[in-house]
This record gives C-alpha cells, structure tokens and sequence, in this order.
C-alpha cells in the first residue's frame, strides 16, 4: 500500500526566526492508521502539521498527500479537502451561528450539490454525536461539544485524513474523553488516517505510531510500546511519561519487576495483578 | 450581566409570517415605507395602521413587545411633535400665550409625523421580529446579487455579516472575563466621573483588541483550512425558495398600495 501522505526530508524557517522550525524530517504515513505526535513547546509539532495540508510549503524537501505536490499551487484545494484540520480554540473555528449550518460552510465552498451537502451534514454530525445539537447556536454549547462541531466542519469534507492540533488543550477531562472516543471511532471503524498532536500521554497511548519531536527533528519514532519506556528519553526531552508508566517504573525501582509495556490502565492493573499473584 | 443583551431582537416562532421567504419580508418593509410616504389622508393612516395590526396579530406579536422596542425613540417622537406643533405657521390659530401660538394646521402636521415614525419603526419591526438575522443576511445576499456583475462583494459582506453575528456573543462572553479579572484586581469600573471611568476602560479594552486581533487569525486560518477561496463557485445547503404564500404576501402589498393610493383620490 501507497502512504497517504509522504514527507521527504523538509526543512522550513520562519521569516523572522534565526533558527528553522522544521529540520529534516522525513515520515510516511499509512491510510488508516492513527499517529501520535509529542514534543516540548516550539518543537515543530504544529509547523509540521501546517505542511500536511498546505498552509505551509516546505523550504526544502517534498510532501506529498495522496501522491500530490503540496508545492503545486493547482492541488491546493484537492489537497486541503484530503487533509482536514482542527485547531486547539474551537471558539475560533467556527463561522456560523447554527451548528448546522457551520458543518456545511467547507462543502459550500467546495460547491457541492445542496443534496448532498445535507446528506454530509447529518452524516458528520451523527458521526461525531452532535445531531441531535444541529439546530443549536455554537456558543451555548460545551468546550467539548464545540470542539466535535468543528471536526464534523472538517469531516464534511469527506477528507482521508484528519489532523488535529492539540485539540483537547482548552478542554475539560469530559469534554477530553467525548473528543478523544470521537477521534478514535472515526479511525478505527471508518478507516480514516489520524494524526494527533497533543500533550496528553494519555491520549498518544492509544495510538498505533508515536512520533516525537525535539527542535525541529524527529528523535523517536515507534509504537507506544516502544516508546514510553523510554523514561530516561522521554525526561531528557522535558515530557512527562504517561501516569501507568511511571507507575510502573516506580514499583520496579521498588523491587518489582513489572513490564514496561502495559500502557492503558487496564494493562497495567492486569500486569501488576499477575505479579502479585 | 452583559449576557443579558439580545441582538436584532428576533422573536423565533413558526406563522406564516415567520415562514416567509426573506427576500419577500424585506421586498415588502421596503414597499411599506414607500406607500407610508404615499399617504395623504387619515383613513390612509387607518389602513397602514390597520395592515401592521393584522401582520402582528398573525406573526404573534404582543403590542408590549412592540412598545418596548419603541421606548428608545421616544425622545425622536417628543422632538418631531414639538417641532412641527409649535414652529408650523399659518392663520388657523388655535391658541395663543405671548408669542407662543399652535396652529390647527401644526397640531395636524405633529401627529401626522409622529404616527408616521411610529408606524415606520413598527414595520421594521415586523421583520426584524420574525426573521433571524442570518435570514436576512441571506436575503439580502440574493436580492443584491445583480451587484455582483458589477464587482461588489456581495457574498463576502454577507459573509462578514454572518461572522460579526457569531462573534458577538463570543467577544460579550470575554469582556465579561476581562472585567471581572479587572475588577478582582481593584479595577473600579462603576464609580467615577466620565474621564475616569473611561480612563478605567482601557485596560478592559486593550486585551479586546488583541485577542479580537488573534481569533480573526485564528479564524483565517480555519477557514482556508476548509476550503474557503471566496464565494466563487460556492453553493448553499439551504435554498431559498418562493412558496404560494410569497405570492399571497405580495398581492397584500399590493392592495394595501392601492388602497392607501386610492383613500387620498377620495380625500378620506
Ligand atoms: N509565525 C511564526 N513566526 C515566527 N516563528 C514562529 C512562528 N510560529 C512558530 N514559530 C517558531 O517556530 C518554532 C516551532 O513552533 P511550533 O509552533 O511549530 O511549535 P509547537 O511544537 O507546535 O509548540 P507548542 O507545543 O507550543 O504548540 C518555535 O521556535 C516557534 O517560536
Ligand atoms: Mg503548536
């Protein structure tokens, strides 16, 4: 299988910076899978997500999404309906002031049939639970409520992929869990590639690749199992490791001797039953 | 406490006048402001009054709404009728007390304005009271539409209309915030003379600004992320569309045209 979309040693910089904000990075990504993205503030994370959809053109290197140059001015609006995008506020995603008639303001724009801008509306809002909000005004909703108003904007589209920067960052844990459940079911049922930048060790546990990033470059690539044991790694990049690892590492360096690799809470209560036993 | 401000006043509901296409509601105010200049007699008064009763009535409008949204003009109304009662000349005096002297002629000018701006405000009223202004946004978006061709932005300064409406419960809602984080820390926003209190605003003001000047950033970017290259192209998930009551609407404006037309040929 092709990836869906492919980076070739990209580096960019900001006009103003003295130092580049991405530097050498290389990824493929597969269709259908979710991935992870970590590192410490003004590693690269959201500049790198700027170049999946063309917000950002690569200084040097190449990305491709779908096998189309993302430096071609021609693919543009191909490539930005392939690639949706959600933000960290969703107060400041959202441009109208009925919640569906914000999800239907990307295929508007797309021109599509009105038919079948409804079918996609009702369709993305069921996907992300938030039909039955449809007639609702945005700002009377909850952080996370809006939040999942603004990936069912992006999957409105009907985009292959769905990238999401730091979308929990202002939420609540509840409002946390609905976006994050919400994310997950649109991976693993209907087959569409995530990536997810995010602070959260949590919520990275659950994905199928970590990547992380450290100025620009990124230093670790590999499943969570590969990753979060990596405490001395992780520490040295300033990122916490997820709360079942530390656990972990703290009854090991009691005496224990547990797996590394037991990651979700339910893991981890087996991992430390079966020792115990 | 801020929250507490409504915006275009618009009373959801579902009558007919409710359900009518924008384009005719906003057609039809323009019609009645054209023919409340036509009238010329009192019975043409009776009738607009009478047609403006009857839209009430079927839209559910209570007269207290109406009234309410007619305070804030009271002093325009008190300024028009003194106005034309005392500065109107002519020999038909009425009474007279030193060189005050109100004429038959001013009395009947006064409250031919004054019920004219009472009946003006009131016809806008019936539309701003049974449309939601993303409606009329989208109303006035079709019926500009011919400017188009001749390079106006109509779709974009609708677009802008639509924005400006949502943000405004989102920038009320921040205000609140700054205020009350001003006020925690010993800002007095209530007390004071004018200077002062003004003064005490700038501090709410400034971090508006800057974070206004953020989300439109933010927004930006959102919007190109989904797809927004201008209203090129673009269609909508909704379609206006005429029913036979459009059409029903219209032939009431009509008449009441007519009418109105025909009372001041009969001098009633
Ligand atoms: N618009 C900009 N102009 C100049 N420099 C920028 C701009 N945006 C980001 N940078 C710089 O580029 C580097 C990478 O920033 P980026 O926003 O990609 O980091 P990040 O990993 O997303 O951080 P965070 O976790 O804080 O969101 C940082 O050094 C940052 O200061
Ligand atoms: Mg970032």
């Amino acid at each position: 299988m092709d990836p869906i979309i492919r980076i070739k040693n990209i580096s960019y910089t900001y006009p103003d910076a003295d130092r580049p904000a991405l530097d050498g990075v290389s990824l493929d990504i597969m269709p259908g899978t979710f991935t992870a993205v970590l590192g410490s503030n003004g590693s690269g994370k959201s500049t790198l997500a700027k170049h999946l959809n063309a917000i950002l053109v690569p200084a040097g290197g190449k990305v491709f999404v779908d096998g189309m140059d993302t430096a071609d001015e021609g693919n543009l609006l191909a490539i930005r309906r392939q690639v949706g995008m959600v933000f960290q506020n969703p107060d400041n995603q959202i441009v109208a002031n009925v919640v569906e008639d914000d999800v239907a303001f990307a295929p508007e724009n797309l021109g599509v049939e009105p038919k079948e801008i409804r079918r996609r509306v009702d369709e993305a809002l069921k996907s992300v639970g938030m039909y039955e909000f449809r007639m609702h005004a945005p700002h009377l909703l909850s952080g996370g409520q809006k939040q999942r108003v603004a990936i069912a904007g992006v999957l409105a589209m009907d985009p292959d992929v769905l990238v999401l920067d730091e979308p929990t960052a202002m939420l609540d844990p509840r409002g946390r869990r609905e976006v994050i459940a919400a994310v997950e079911t649109l991976c693993r049922e209907r087959g569409i590639t995530v990536v997810l930048i995010t602070h959260h060790m949590d919520e990275a546990v659950r994905a199928d690749r970590v990547l992380v990033l450290d100025k620009g470059r990124i230093v670790l690539d590999g499943t969570p199992q590969q990753i979060f044991p990596q405490t001395a790694a992780l520490q040295a990049l300033r990122l916490t490791v997820p709360d079942t690892v530390a656990l972990m590492s703290r009854l090991n360096a009691a005496g224990m001797d547990l797996p590394m690799d037991a990651l979700t809470p339910a893991e981890c209560a087996a991992a430390i039953l079966e020792a115990l036993q | 406490m801020l929250k507490d401000i409504t915006l275009g006043q618009y009373f959801p509901g579902d009558t007919v006048v409710h359900r009518l296409d924008p384009r005719t509601k906003l057609v039809l105010t323009l019609v009645y402001i054209a023919a409340l200049f036509m009238v010329g007699s009192w019975g043409g008064y009776a009738l607009v009054f009478a047609a403006l009763a009857s839209v009430a009535a079927v839209a559910h409008i209570r007269p207290r709404a109406l009234l309410k949204g007619l305070k804030p003009l009271v002093f325009i109304i008190v300024f028009t009728a003194v106005l034309n009662l005392f500065f109107t000349g002519g020999d038909d005096i009425l009474f007279q007390w030193r060189s005050i002297h109100v004429t038959w002629s001013g009395l009947k000018r006064a409250v031919s304005m004054v019920l004219r701006i009472l009946l003006l405000v009131s016809g806008t009223f019936m539309l701003t009271y049974t449309t939601s202004p993303l409606a009329i946004t989208d109303g006035l978006e079709k019926l500009l539409s011919p400017l188009k061709k001749l390079h106006v932005p109509v779709y974009e300064l609708s677009l802008m209309m639509c924005i400006a409406l949502r943000f405004i419960p989102t920038l009320i809602e921040e205000t609140d915030r700054i205020m009350s984080a001003q006020k925690a820390r010993g800002a007095d926003l209530e007390t004071g003379t004018l200077p002062e209190r003004a003064k005490a605003l700038l501090p709410l003001l400034i971090p508006l600004f800057i974070s206004s000047f953020r989300r439109a950033d933010e927004l930006a970017l959102a919007m190109e992320c989904r797809c927004y290259n201008g209203g090129e192209g673009r269609t909508r998930m909704k379609q206006l569309r005429m029913a036979w009551q459009d059409g029903v609407a219209f032939a009431l404006g009509a008449a009441l045209v007519a009418g109105i037309l025909l009372l001041r040929r009969l001098g009633i």
